[in-house]
């Protein structure tokens, strides 16, 4: 090997080893965990081959939390990433007070999730919550929305979206205002009107910024599982639970280990499809400048 | 100074602190509560207190947030070899942790005969959820129960007498429907009662089936018997209190703000801990009362809350360190002071016989209900496999009360969940 080769994987080799400690051992361990049975006390695990995913098959509470997800991505990924296009177009305008608009749409990102959380249960709450105040002040009924199993998930979707679409700003900001004025400027002078320079100019710039905001969140809709926590805890009759929150009262409720591990894998895979399809596919639309 | 002086302290004070050491045992005590706040203060100076009397030993409680945080904690440490000496854990996770082979039985940690009169000093009732198979696995330290609440003067404005709770189910549904008031929409804003049914309705369930007279487990944890009538009935008349009556609000109704729709005069009557009981004391702007819970076929309130256990892992020495600070935390005096100043039931007859906790109930009699209650209560649902069996129920629950399924067919799927659950436990 000659000395500059050398040199990159000396410098590589931190990083690579922490990954490697952190991330890739973790999920081979996984894997061999998930074709193992749940140690009993002192007791080794048994190898007991594919039979923690043949009683998924038959767990309904899996079926019902992978639907969900499906659902909560369906659900906030599409909206979070075209109010946070919205949001940064707006607030990139010229005008006055625009430095307060920015930080309230950014406030939601900066407060922990539990916080956050907490917040919303009382917007829902039922009789004097704000969402009631509002609807009953517009001459609607009252309605228990955390406690019915049919607006208890669309409830957890906008908390998601109220979280996320602020942070999306951000990158979308950094990006428009990387946008060289001078494009504007051809634009106005060849006589383009405004719609027609957004989606034949500004938009096109953006993909790059959008595939990474969407990479980001199809993880999230995966990972984002602190509110269901505080505030249904996946109830009512599991309609908000979740896959990592599944995982996570499979694996530390129920201390059933292996049967966690197996749900973590599908978890694993899932994601490594979003993220192969998204870079593999979507990548070659992207235009990079 | 030269080196060699410097190396001589040096040495000097390790040796200080080596024998410091052999002749100090620590403890390391989890506490299920967050970080701050009056209790991890009353926490931490009463282990200063047991510090002084026993200056050999030395406590370092943990604060580790919520049971079932405390509970992942001290397990997850416990597999890794080094666990806590000592916890205060869900009396209802016994199960859990013996299977786990965490715990030691106190049988072994307090063998003498004294040791077997504190043990016996309990109320019977904290005790039913600490035992199984002859021994004893904890010992109880903040114990509560359920109560009903009701506001005497939405009691009075509608008519009734503010100073009688409901005594039967009978009453009680008749009391709520003179309680809830309705605006000229026809909007409801004000319910009559409210069962709270979110993250664990099988504890405020137990509320009901137990006077409706029916156990919901058998005593040595490996059996469920959710599809029993009286189990479907009970559930019925509390599905009924929603859907049909509309007496309260029907779906699954959040337990964490219990308390505040009861201080905004949203709801007339509340169920919920007796731990709540400082708080609604200090927050309620009008007269409130408490009350045991209304029977049907006879009274009954489910127990709940935590236990001291000691870990099996630690050393002999930590172990003998341990059971002395739990006989140091349960004594009388101190019991009754921790029930005054946290609302939970104080875990034994002679703390109520103490001049403090006898002042303290002359000024609040309320304070003695849920130690009255006492004597009607029965072991709380805990099973082997505890968390999932009761996830079992609690999501039947759920669907009753959201409608989702007839309250029959909700305790049949959990009774079959729970049975496929504790199929390898039966033998």
């Amino acid at each position: 090997m000659n000395r500059p080769a050398i040199t990159g994987w000396l410098l590589v080799l931190p990083a690579a080893a922490l990954l490697a400690l952190f991330t890739h051992w973790p999920i081979v361990g996984t894997v061999w965990d998930s074709f193992h049975a749940t140690p009993k006390g002192s007791n080794p695990a048994p190898f007991v081959g594919l039979e923690n995913y043949q009683v998924m098959i038959a767990d309904e509470v899996f079926w019902k939390s992978l639907w969900n997800n499906l659902w909560f991505a369906l659900g906030t990924i599409p909206i979070s990433i075209a109010l946070a296009l919205v949001m940064a177009l707006w607030v990139n305008s010229a005008m006055r007070g625009r430095i307060w608009l920015r930080v309230a749409f950014f406030t939601p990102t900066v407060l922990p999730m539990i916080a956050v959380a907490n917040i919303w249960l009382f917007f829902y709450t039922p009789q004097y919550g704000l969402l009631e105040k509002l609807t009953t002040g517009l001459g609607f009924g009252t309605h228990n929305w955390l406690g019915t199993e049919s607006t208890a998930l669309a409830c957890m979707i906008v908390v998601a979206i109220w979280k996320e679409a602020g942070f999306f700003m951000i990158f979308y900001l950094a990006a428009l205002q990387s946008i060289p004025p001078s494009l504007a400027e051809a634009a106005a002078l060849e006589g383009a009107p405004r719609g027609y320079y957004l989606r034949r100019i500004v938009l096109p710039l953006l993909m790059p910024t959008t595939l990474f905001v969407l990479v980001n969140a199809v993880i999230n809709s995966f990972r984002l599982v602190d509110h269901i926590v505080v505030m249904t805890r996946g109830g009512p009759n599991n309609a908000t639970s979740l896959l990592l929150f599944h995982v996570y009262q499979v694996g530390f409720s129920f201390w059933d280990t292996g049967y966690a591990a197996a749900l973590t894998v599908v978890l694993l895979a899932i994601l490594a499809l979003a993220a192969i399809g998204q870079f593999v596919f979507l990548d070659r639309k992207v235009h990079y400048q | 100074m030269t080196i060699r002086s410097l190396w001589r302290a040096a040495a000097a004070g390790l040796a200080a602190i080596a024998l410091s050491a052999a002749a100090q045992t620590e403890i390391t005590f989890y506490y299920p509560v967050a970080v701050g706040g009056p209790i991890t203060k009353t926490i931490d100076q009463m282990s200063a207190d047991f510090e002084k009397e026993n200056p050999g030993i030395k406590v370092k409680p943990v604060y580790a947030g919520t049971y079932q945080e405390t509970l992942v904690k001290a397990i997850t440490a416990h597999k890794a070899g080094t666990p806590p000496t000592t916890a205060i854990l869900l009396s209802t996770d016994m199960y859990t942790l013996i299977d786990e082979e965490a715990i030691a039985p106190w049988d072994e940690l307090a063998p003498t005969a004294d040791d077997k009169k504190w043990i016996a000093s309990f109320y019977p009732a904290f005790m039913a959820n600490s035992q199984t198979g002859g021994k004893t696995w904890g010992i109880p330290f903040q114990r509560s129960t359920i109560v009903l609440y009701w506001n005497k003067e939405l009691f009075k404005e509608a008519g009734l007498d503010p100073n009688k709770a409901p005594a039967t189910w009978k009453e009680m549904l008749e009391y709520a429907q003179k309680l809830t008031k309705k605006d000229a929409a026809g909007n409801v804003t004000q319910w009559g009662v409210q069962i709270p049914s979110s993250g664990f309705p099988y504890w405020l369930f137990q509320g009901l089936k137990t006077p409706n007279g029916v156990e919901l487990m058998n005593a040595a944890g490996t059996e469920t018997y959710f599809d029993k009538k009286e189990v479907v009935d009970a559930l019925q008349y509390w599905v009924d209190l929603g859907r049909k009556h509309k007496v309260m609000s029907p779906g699954v109704v959040e337990w964490g703000t219990t308390p505040k729709d009861f201080f905004e005069k949203k709801i007339a009557m509340m169920w919920t801990t007796t731990g709540n009981l400082t708080n609604v004391k200090n927050n309620a702007k009008f007269e409130f009362g408490v009350a045991m819970l209304p029977q049907a076929k006879r009274r009954g309130s489910p127990t709940g809350g935590g236990n001291f256990y000691v870990f099996k892992k630690a050393t002999k020495a930590q172990q003998e360190a341990a059971a002395k600070f739990a006989k140091f935390m349960t004594q009388p005096d101190r019991a009754a002071q921790w029930g005054i100043d946290t609302g939970y039931v104080a875990v034994r007859p002679d703390a109520w016989e103490t001049k403090r906790m006898k002042d303290y109930v002359a000024g609040f009699p309320v304070a003695a209900v849920a130690r009255d209650q006492l004597q009607y209560s029965v072991a709380e649902l805990s099973t082997h496999e505890n968390q999932r069996v009761t996830k079992a129920l609690n999501d039947g629950l759920q669907a009753a009360l959201t409608g989702a399924k007839s309250p029959e067919q909700a305790m049949k799927d959990a009774q079959a969940e729970a049975t496929r659950i504790l199929r390898s436990y039966k033998r």
